[in-house]
């Protein structure tokens, strides 16, 4: 990862039939870097990777590519190469044939053809699958054909279009993690978009949050999971509390009927800011250390912790503990100053 | 093992209707009106070659003309909206509902002397051209009657195209006419055999056509096979030889175009 751009777009406006799909859309991505996309279905990010990708003209903005403006660009004169969601595998080909694809059309010597197929077969472990038809490949198999098809001609970046979204698990899991294992070993940029946040945490060196065309923040993972800047962005990303609360003045936010030191400031006296609490930032405690207390309504066991449900003046706080309590306790929970997130009320 | 007896039926009309006539074509073929062996209706098909040649040469003209038609059109059709592709194909279908002799009349009426086109020519003091009785009027009509059934099988193969096939060979380098040639051409295959054989086979054997629009000097191997059977010329020892001819054509063709086909699938291995 370093500082030079890549790709960079530039107020990117789309239409669908009169309906917004992104509203004037600017993103810098670096190069040598894993970014995802990442939001809810309808968010613009899967517009996003085809307006890069050339198959979507925005209506206004601009595209810039290593600092030159592609926009106008057809998709086969770009040096970006797109991994599709479902494989896109040619069906008269075979894995070889697909793979040389583009090769055959630069009209490579047949020689450096095969050196050259062969090597990406190696890289994503379809080693000896050459002759084989891609209809009779699994659903991992077909995508690691398309990715070896994408990469084979050392693109500078790499769009992959929600490509693990239709395998199981176990396979996803795998899948990420190589992944991740070829971007980092080719060095080159991948812009992958995905609705998973998990998937988008464990891959990405750079996550943008997407919502309604517009995005929602551009950070590190840590970042994104650790200082949401806004609610829908704690919402999304992992699970969250999400109350109102009353900011009294700097370093004092008051919500559930009680006041928290915090670590924020600059609002303005007596500001309603919406407060984010992590599940597991939630510390159960006897009653009377509490600086809350509710009542068990549920709990659930989740494998590594359980999942409680804590009613306390009408607001139901989910709390991950490795103790269990019992359904109908009273409880105390505290809550640390580094663990509430004060943001600004969202305007919807 | 089960269904076999409701193939009967099947089997007894095939041995009616498609064996038998068949068999009473290669009979009469080889026999003269006395019903004696002969080899002389063949031998005789010699001084009809150039009526073989032109049916050959104006099915082939005419099936060029729908393939080349035909191909862009399907593949628009099959990538609109769902709801338009149903009215742009009933839009095509609509004049198959109208009775064939009825639509190649109409274009009689088109392309005569004093007919609309001519009248619309004379407006602007140009013509009269002569349009009717001419081969290019018998390549126009059978391109209008068969056209549609060459975009059919054309469409139904291409909507079974995912977009995003066509979207991987754009996004690994191909312009227009390495997607067309290289990815869009081979998959619908299959489409473009069907199509060929749909619209090759009636318009080589066709008689209506070259008779209405063709006049008397444009006669086709349909007309000639007519003439034995319902002419003045009477021999359907002569017409059998004929319709075996036209069979062995219409076979080394369809041939042909299978090689096509198989070459194509030999390509993938």
């Amino acid at each position: 990862m370093d500082d030079t751009v890549i790709v960079a777009l530039k107020d990117i406006v789309v239409d669908f039939d009169d309906e917004s799909i992104l509203s004037g859309l600017s993103l810098d991505i670096h190069d040598k870097e894993f970014v995802t996309l990442l939001g809810p279905s309808g968010c613009g990010k899967t517009t996003t990777l085809r307006v890069i990708g050339g198959f979507q003209s925005p209506k206004s903005g601009s595209v810039f590519f290593d600092g030159k403006d592609i926009t106008a660009l057809p998709p086969y004169k770009r040096h970006v190469n797109t991994v599709f969601q479902k494989y896109a595998l040619f069906p008269h080909l075979n894995v070889y044939e697909n793979v040389a694809f583009s090769l055959r059309l630069k009209k490579v010597p047949e020689a450096q053809i095969k050196s050259s197929v062969l090597e990406m077969l190696e890289l994503v472990g379809l080693k000896g699958f050459e002759r084989r038809n891609t209809t009779t490949l699994s659903g991992g198999q077909q995508q690691r054909v398309a990715i070896a098809r994408a990469l084979v001609g050392h693109p500078r970046v790499l769009l992959l279009d929600e490509p693990l979204g239709a395998l199981d698990l176990k396979l996803r899991k795998e899948m990420q993690a190589e992944l991740k294992r070829i971007q980092q070993s080719l060095n080159i940029t991948f812009i992958y978009v995905t609705h998973d946040q998990e998937e988008a945490l464990t891959m990405s060196d750079t996550v943008v949050v997407m919502k309604g065309g517009y995005i929602q923040q551009i950070g590190t993972p840590v970042d994104i999971y650790n200082e949401p800047q806004n609610a829908f962005v704690a919402d999304f990303i992992g699970e969250s509390n999400i109350l109102s609360g009353v900011m009294d003045k700097d370093f004092m936010v008051e919500f559930g009927g009680q006041t928290f030191t915090c670590v924020d400031k600059g609002f303005t006296r007596q500001q309603l800011v919406d407060v984010v609490v992590r599940p597991e930032d939630i510390k159960i405690v006897p009653t009377i250390q509490g600086q809350l207390s509710g009542v068990v309504k549920s709990v659930l066991f989740k494998g590594v912790h359980y999942e409680m449900i804590v009613e306390q003046a009408g607001y139901e706080w989910k709390i991950h503990s490795t103790q269990a309590q019992q359904p109908g306790e009273i409880v105390g929970m505290n809550i640390g100053p580094d663990e509430i997130h004060i943001m600004h009320k969202m305007e919807d | 093992m089960k269904s076999k007896p409701c193939a009967y039926p099947y089997l007894v009309w095939m041995v009616i209707f498609i064996a038998a006539p068949l068999l009473m074509v290669l009979y009469f073929a080889f026999t003269d009106k006395a019903g004696n062996f002969t080899l002389a209706n063949l031998s005789g098909l010699g001084q009809y070659s150039a009526v073989f040649v032109r049916s050959i040469l104006l099915a082939a003209i005419a099936t060029v003309i729908c393939l080349v038609l035909a191909y862009p059109l399907s593949y628009m059709l099959s990538r609109l909206h769902a709801s338009k592709q149903r009215i742009m194909l009933m839009l095509i279908m609509l004049p198959m509902w109208m009775n064939f002799l009825l639509r190649t009349y109409a274009w009689m009426t088109l392309l005569e002397k004093n007919g609309l086109i001519n009248r619309f020519f004379g407006l602007f003091g140009l013509g009269p051209f002569q349009m009717i009785n001419t081969q290019g009027a018998v390549v126009l009509g059978m391109v209008y009657n068969y056209l549609p059934y060459m975009i059919l099988p054309l469409y139904t193969i291409m909507v079974k195209i995912d977009n995003s096939v066509i979207e991987a060979a754009q996004d690994l380098g191909a312009g227009l006419i390495g997607t067309v040639t290289k990815v869009l051409i081979p998959l619908s295959m299959p489409g473009i055999t069907t199509g060929i054989t749909m619209v090759f086979v009636p318009s080589i054997s066709t008689f209506i056509i070259s008779r209405m629009l063709g006049g008397g000097s444009n006669l086709l191997i349909g007309d000639l096979i007519e003439l034995q059977f319902l002419g003045n010329s009477y021999n359907y020892n002569l017409g059998s030889a004929m319709s075996l001819v036209l069979m062995v054509i219409v076979l080394l063709c369809m041939s042909l175009t299978n090689q096509l086909d198989s070459e194509e699938k030999e390509g993938m291995l």
